[in-house]
């Protein structure tokens, strides 16, 4: 039983990750109706910038934390008012193909500059252990919780209760309605892909230290969050939140008392996932289905 | 049920072919061993790119995951011309067959698996196939990884001087004599693996772009092209949309299969590594700089993806501009810089060019009427 909740409360941390980067996901396709596959790319770059920060100007790690997010949102922005914004109206599959292009820039420069050496990051947190009731918690594990507990909060504040949240919410709902009373959509669609790229960067920075820094590093947690975005419904932000905390457990347990599964065979099982929600069920566990006018 | 009329625009296209296939047949009598192994990956490379082009650029569904139809065909191959004593149930794998009578099956194989894949990818459109396709090719080396006894797991498997391998040369383990490799094929003597390879598989290539030509110039590619432009128009225009889509899956996964079988014919080695997810992106970059919906040139994608990878890895000195700012004084690399060069051209190409080569060479065939026309 300790080993249950040993591993129901790691899974609840790798799952937060997920819905972090889901989050990011979902937020721009509600946008825009995009997805965006350099998502975990970017939250990559990212963090190893923030690794320089600390490692080679000597920061300390929560301030490079900071600060990489705050380049992260201006870096997002800017890749949609530079790259995505010219090609808004153009079908899927050029969009798509887009950005698989940025998957490999932002893969290929991190290799380029900082090598495909293995890197460590250290965690935001102390390497240790609380036990409550018997069960030994990592404080890594905990603080990763609480940091996205945090950020989904302080998310939810911001759209709900901020001017520039209702104008971001407006613009995703009807754009040439919110065009027409003044609110600046294509500005409003550069700050959800800041938004985005910020909690990528957050994903990247709790990653980091659970594995080790290389430029491969958020391409499994890419396919997780995919399979968590699916799972909630790719268009609700809920959804994202519920799906990556859930897939984040379900992986875990599996891995743990399923032998055949074991760490092997995690992502083909979230394939699986993203396969049959999507045969199943495509609006996800908690999304609105949509019905298609021909 | 008629015959399509042979246009005049295709008389043209006769000799032009016969031409090029004549510039293919000789090609290696001008240029070096290394070059002719190089040339042999860009064919391979060819028969993948038309493949998922059928998928992609001419029936309109996108795939992110061809590198895991490959890599079906590769192991297909690698495991039955190997003895390493992989097996299946009961049955131990020793030198089955001939390398060269693996490739068809390989096609075959990945063609079935392609067709069923097909099924669950009618119900998903647009963003969630390219979603799906994408997770399919992550996975897919953690499967391979996972049954050890059956691939090889994650050392992979080793064909080099295996006996059902044509034309390797080698070093005699009792005389130590070198044993030149080469093919007798008729009267017509290939003297290297290397050129042996590039006969195998620009002939396999010639074949297939007749094959996919044919395809696509009647009812069957009228059909694709509708189901492309528009899901709607086409069913109600009498095209079974569940039909021509499996069957575009299965075709472009027959052509992925042969690819792979090809590609682990040519390292004589495949691992989980040999398809990552990097050779369906890659893939994806040659299609589109060659043309979605285009054929021959294909071979400026095929030859793009290929010899970037190569050029790049070998010419680039290491150096990061001065300009970039926050690197300080980090040790440089340049194993990214390919990639990078990819990405970008994917995106430029995209803005600027969406049709690709395909679509520039259509554009200039267009000049002299338009300056005409303007003349006049």
């Amino acid at each position: 039983m300790t080993q249950f909740f040993q591993q129901v409360v790691a899974g609840l941390a790798s799952g937060g990750i997920y819905a972090a980067l889901a989050l990011a996901l979902v937020l721009i396709h509600r946008a825009t109706g995009v997805i965006n596959f350099a998502q975990g790319e970017m939250a990559m770059f990212t963090t190893y910038i923030s690794w320089t920060l600390t490692a080679n100007h000597g920061w300390d790690k929560w301030l490079a934390a900071g600060a990489t997010l705050v380049i992260a949102f201006i870096g997002g922005a800017a890749i949609q008012r530079t790259i995505i914004r010219p090609i808004e109206r153009a079908p899927i599959l050029t969009i798509v193909i887009v950005t698989i292009g940025l998957v490999l820039i932002f893969n290929g420069l991190a290799a380029w500059i900082w090598t495909a050496e293995v890197r460590f990051y250290p965690s935001l947190f102390p390497n240790d252990t609380v036990t409550v009731g018997g069960v030994a918690i990592s404080m890594i594990d905990l603080g990763t919780i609480a940091v996205v507990l945090v950020l989904v909060v302080l998310l939810w504040a911001f759209f709900q209760f901020t001017t520039v949240g209702l104008a971001l919410r407006a613009s995703a709902l009807n754009p040439d309605a919110s065009r027409l009373v003044g609110i600046r959509v294509g500005w409003m669609l550069a700050i959800g892909w800041g938004l985005a790229a910020m909690l990528g960067a957050v994903a990247g920075i709790l990653t980091a230290p659970t594995t080790t820094l290389d430029p491969t590093m958020m391409q499994a947690i890419l396919i997780y969050a995919f399979a968590a975005a699916v799972l909630g419904g790719i268009d609700s932000p809920f959804g994202a939140v519920a799906g990556g905390l859930m897939l984040g457990v379900g992986l875990n347990l599996i891995g743990t008392y399923i032998d055949f599964v074991g760490a092997d065979l995690r992502l083909p099982v979230a394939l699986l996932v993203i396969l049959v929600v999507l045969l199943v069920r495509p609006a996800g566990l908690f999304g609105k289905p949509v019905t298609r006018r021909v | 049920m008629s015959r399509p009329t042979v246009t005049r625009a295709e008389l043209v296209k006769g000799p032009l072919f016969v031409l090029a296939a004549l510039a293919i047949l000789f090609l290696p009598r001008f240029i070096s061993d290394f070059r002719a192994q190089q040339f042999a990956y860009v064919g391979i490379y060819l028969i993948a790119l038309l493949g998922l082009n059928i998928l992609t650029g001419f029936t309109g569904q996108i795939s992110l995951g061809h590198g895991a139809f490959m890599a079906i065909g590769g192991y297909t191959t690698a495991i039955l011309i190997s003895n390493q004593g992989l097996k299946i149930g009961s049955h131990t794998f020793s030198g089955d067959l001939k390398d060269v009578w693996t490739i068809p099956l390989a096609g075959l194989l990945a063609g079935l698996v392609g067709f069923l894949f097909g099924f669950p990818a009618l119900r998903l459109t647009g963003l969630y196939l390219a979603l799906a396709t994408f997770a399919v090719a992550v996975a897919t080396p953690a499967v391979i990884r996972k049954f050890e006894g059956f691939t090889g797991g994650g050392a992979g498997i080793n064909l080099f001087e295996s006996p059902q391998l044509t034309g390797v040369g080698g070093t005699d383990p009792i005389t130590f004599e070198e044993r030149p490799g080469g093919v007798e094929l008729w009267r017509f003597s290939i003297p290297t693996f290397n050129e042996w390879l590039y006969y195998l598989s620009w002939g396999i290539a010639l074949v297939m772009f007749v094959v996919a030509w044919a395809l696509l110039r009647g009812r069957v590619g009228r059909a694709f092209r509708a189901v492309r432009d528009s899901e709607l128009a086409a069913a109600s225009s009498g095209v079974n949309l569940a039909r021509y889509k499996t069957l575009a899956f299965g075709v472009s996964a027959f052509y992925a299969g042969i690819a792979g079988s090809l590609l682990a014919i040519a390292t004589t080695f495949v691992n989980p590594e040999t398809f990552p997810i990097t050779l369906s992106i890659f893939l994806l970059v040659g299609v589109v700089v060659g043309g979605l919906g285009s054929l021959w040139p294909l071979v400026f994608g095929a030859i793009f993806i290929h010899f970037m990878q190569i050029e790049w890895a070998q010419n680039a000195d290491g150096a990061i501009p001065d300009w970039l700012p926050l690197l300080g004084d980090l040790e440089t690399n340049v194993p990214g810089a390919p990639a990078v060069a990819f990405g970008v051209v994917l995106i430029l190409v995209m803005l600027a060019l969406p049709g690709g080569a395909g679509g520039l060479v259509r554009r200039l065939g267009a000049l002299p009427r338009r300056l005409n026309r303007r003349a006049a």
